[in-house]
């Protein structure tokens, strides 16, 4: 199995997450393969009170799915459960 | 067309903008700021957006009810930012010929845009505590399932 190769990553982080991480945002280099595996690390490092599916991510302000992978240059957004309204 | 505003929504000025020959019905609905959430007293409330993802859902929310009820115009805005007790926290306004339309089309709006908009809405309690409305720690979340 090879490993993925380091991306330089840029991550916003919203509401708890927000204050969680201490941090509106980030720039890293991330070898995770896919989404789910990323937020796997930053819940660990910041600890996060969400499991991911309790979230949603999107990517490029797209919606994606967890298993996608991380395109070089990704602006990431996790999405905790939404209360507007 | 969806907006977000940081100032009070000026419902008056919002309304008018949707007139026209063709309307015959005009459906509105204001979201306000109430002062107690689960039997917690509430002092106010702080919305925060991931403002680029929110407009373009909003957005689509909107297109989305366009293309389902025979609507002329609809319309949204969601405040952000701190809000008092009686503020209207989000608009919707929606135009038709007839009022089934018009009505099906507001209800729709809003209850996509509760459970799709990348907002979160902090309650500020009268007790000093704070929250994230919805983010209860995964053990929370489950104890109150069971």
């Amino acid at each position: 199995m090879t490993q993925a190769s380091p991306r330089q990553i840029q991550i916003q982080y919203f509401a708890l997450l927000r204050e969680k991480s201490g941090c509106s945002g980030e720039a890293l280099a991330t070898a995770a393969p896919t989404l789910r595996q990323l937020y796997e690390e930053l819940k660990a490092k910041y600890g996060f009170p969400l499991a991911c599916e309790r979230l949603r991510v999107a990517v490029n302000d797209e919606f994606c799915s967890w298993d996608d992978s991380l395109p070089d240059g990704a602006r990431v957004v996790f999405i905790p459960p939404v209360s507007g309204g | 067309m969806f907006t977000l505003a940081r100032e009070p929504i000026n419902v008056s000025t919002l309304s008018r903008a949707l007139h026209g020959d063709q309307a015959g019905a005009m459906i509105s609905f204001e979201g306000w700021v109430r002062n107690v959430n689960d039997g917690r007293a509430v002092r106010l409330l702080e919305y925060e957006a991931c403002e680029s993802l929110a407009v373009k859902e909003g957005a689509r929310i909107i297109q989305e009810a366009q293309e389902r009820f025979s609507v002329i115009e609809a319309s949204c805005v969601h405040r952000i930012g701190l809000l008092a007790i009686g503020e209207c926290a989000v608009w919707v306004g929606v135009t038709a010929e007839h009022r089934d339309a018009a009505f099906a089309a507001c209800r729709y709006i809003v209850d996509q845009l509760k459970v799709r908009l990348p907002i979160w809405k902090k309650e500020h309690y009268a007790d000093g505590s704070v929250e994230w409305v919805n983010c209860q720690s995964d053990e929370i979340a489950e104890m109150k399932c069971l």
